[in-house]
């Protein structure tokens, strides 16, 4: 193989010699093993630990009437709808507000997040309503954008008949 | 002139020192890898900044799936084998002991528990190719919201992560979100993919 001894001297004349053996042993078996181990330890290992993206859902309260009312002026509401759409409106659903649509990306609802309606209030509650034809991925996503714009107070809700009624005006 | 003579080299090459190095690799790889646990579904999570990363220990996965079926899965053995015996117990179910262990080698399902026990007795190839049909989230045969509960009182440590795919639909989501709210879970992880943080804002 990769070794190629050398010929022994042959001796002159009838003089008998121990044959001297080479030390060397051929290790090309030896490494062939151990890359193939190594090929096999490096396919089976799983690296990267998924991440994860920690959410605290409020606690249900007792009894609804201690909830307080938002006020119109404090209220964002983005609703995700079917096939990755995905509108919001500012103030409340009764107050027949107008309903704008938006996109997943980057110049989407994230500058509606930035925009300083949102960012200079404090008291700016983002409310989340996925709608019944929404993706989990909808969801994440836009979660994800809160994080990204570092809004603090949000929350998800279940959907109103009315923010369906104002969605369907919409697609009319 | 004297005649130039091409020296003979010999053409071995030493290679103590790559053999030195790839068994240092290969001891690094054996000691750090974990094998890829065995899914009962693929799911394709998506993508957030989140930078959290999961624990590796007492973690139950609850895992949706694109057709919107729901599987559990939980860490440790014991832990595993505990909540079985608990959740036989509850449903009127009786394991054997190879069943058990079966059980306690799963790394997650989706069966009802009615059809767990045939479901165990299996032949583990003839388990791969099973078409589970996802655990029973209604509100009558609220089977999830037992065995998050039963896991809970069995090891109180656990930190609960879903893992949904990209296109499960939002209801199902809700619902199990519901059912953990009721069993007072109000903290959870959803596992996603990595992605780059937006540098400009």
């Amino acid at each position: 193989m990769a070794e190629i001894q050398e010929k022994g001297d042959s001796g002159k004349g009838g003089k008998k010699r121990a044959k001297r053996s080479s030390t060397k042993i051929d290790m090309t078996p030896l490494v062939d093993l151990a890359a193939l181990l190594i090929t096999f330890f490096m396919l089976t290992t799983t690296f990267n630990k998924p991440q994860t993206m920690e959410i605290n859902m409020p606690v249900d309260p007792e009894n609804k009437e201690e909830q307080i009312a938002l006020k119109a002026s404090n209220a964002l509401t983005i609703i995700l709808g079917d096939d990755d759409e995905i509108y919001y409106y500012f103030g409340l659903a009764d107050d027949n507000p107008e309903l704008l649509e938006s996109s997943y990306a980057a110049d989407g609802i994230r500058k509606v997040l930035i925009s300083p309606r949102v960012k200079s209030n404090d008291k700016m509650t983002v409310m989340v309503k996925p709608m019944e034809g929404s993706r989990y991925k909808n969801m994440v996503d836009i979660l994800d954008e809160l994080k990204i714009t570092d809004t603090k107070k949000f929350a998800l809700v279940d959907i109103a008949d009315a923010d369906k009624k104002l969605v369907e005006e919409q697609i009319k | 002139m004297p005649k130039v003579k091409v020296k003979r080299k010999n053409p071995s090459l030493d290679m103590t020192p790559m053999v030195d190095l790839f068994f240092l690799l290969v001891t690094f790889f054996m000691l750090t890898a974990t094998a890829r646990p065995d899914e009962a579904v693929v799911v394709d999570t998506p993508s957030s900044v989140s930078e959290i990363k999961i624990p590796d220990t007492n973690v139950i996965t609850i895992t949706v799936d694109k057709d919107s079926r729901v599987f559990f899965g939980v860490d440790g053995q014991q832990t595993k084998e505990a909540l079985l015996d608990k959740i036989a117990g509850k449903y009127g179910v009786g394991f054997t002991a190879e069943e058990k262990r079966t059980f306690s080698l799963l790394s997650n399902f989706g069966v009802p528990i009615n059809q767990l026990k045939s479901f165990l007795s299996m032949e583990s190839s003839a388990r791969k190719e099973v078409n589970q049909p996802g655990i029973p989230i209604d509100s009558v045969h609220n089977e999830l919201g037992d065995w998050v509960l039963q896991t809970r009182l069995t090891n109180p440590k656990v930190v609960i992560a879903i893992k949904g795919d990209q296109d499960a639909d939002y209801p199902t989501v809700q619902r199990v979100i519901d059912i953990l709210q009721d069993r007072k879970v109000n903290r959870f992880n959803l596992i996603t993919d990595m992605e780059s943080k937006p540098t400009n804002l």
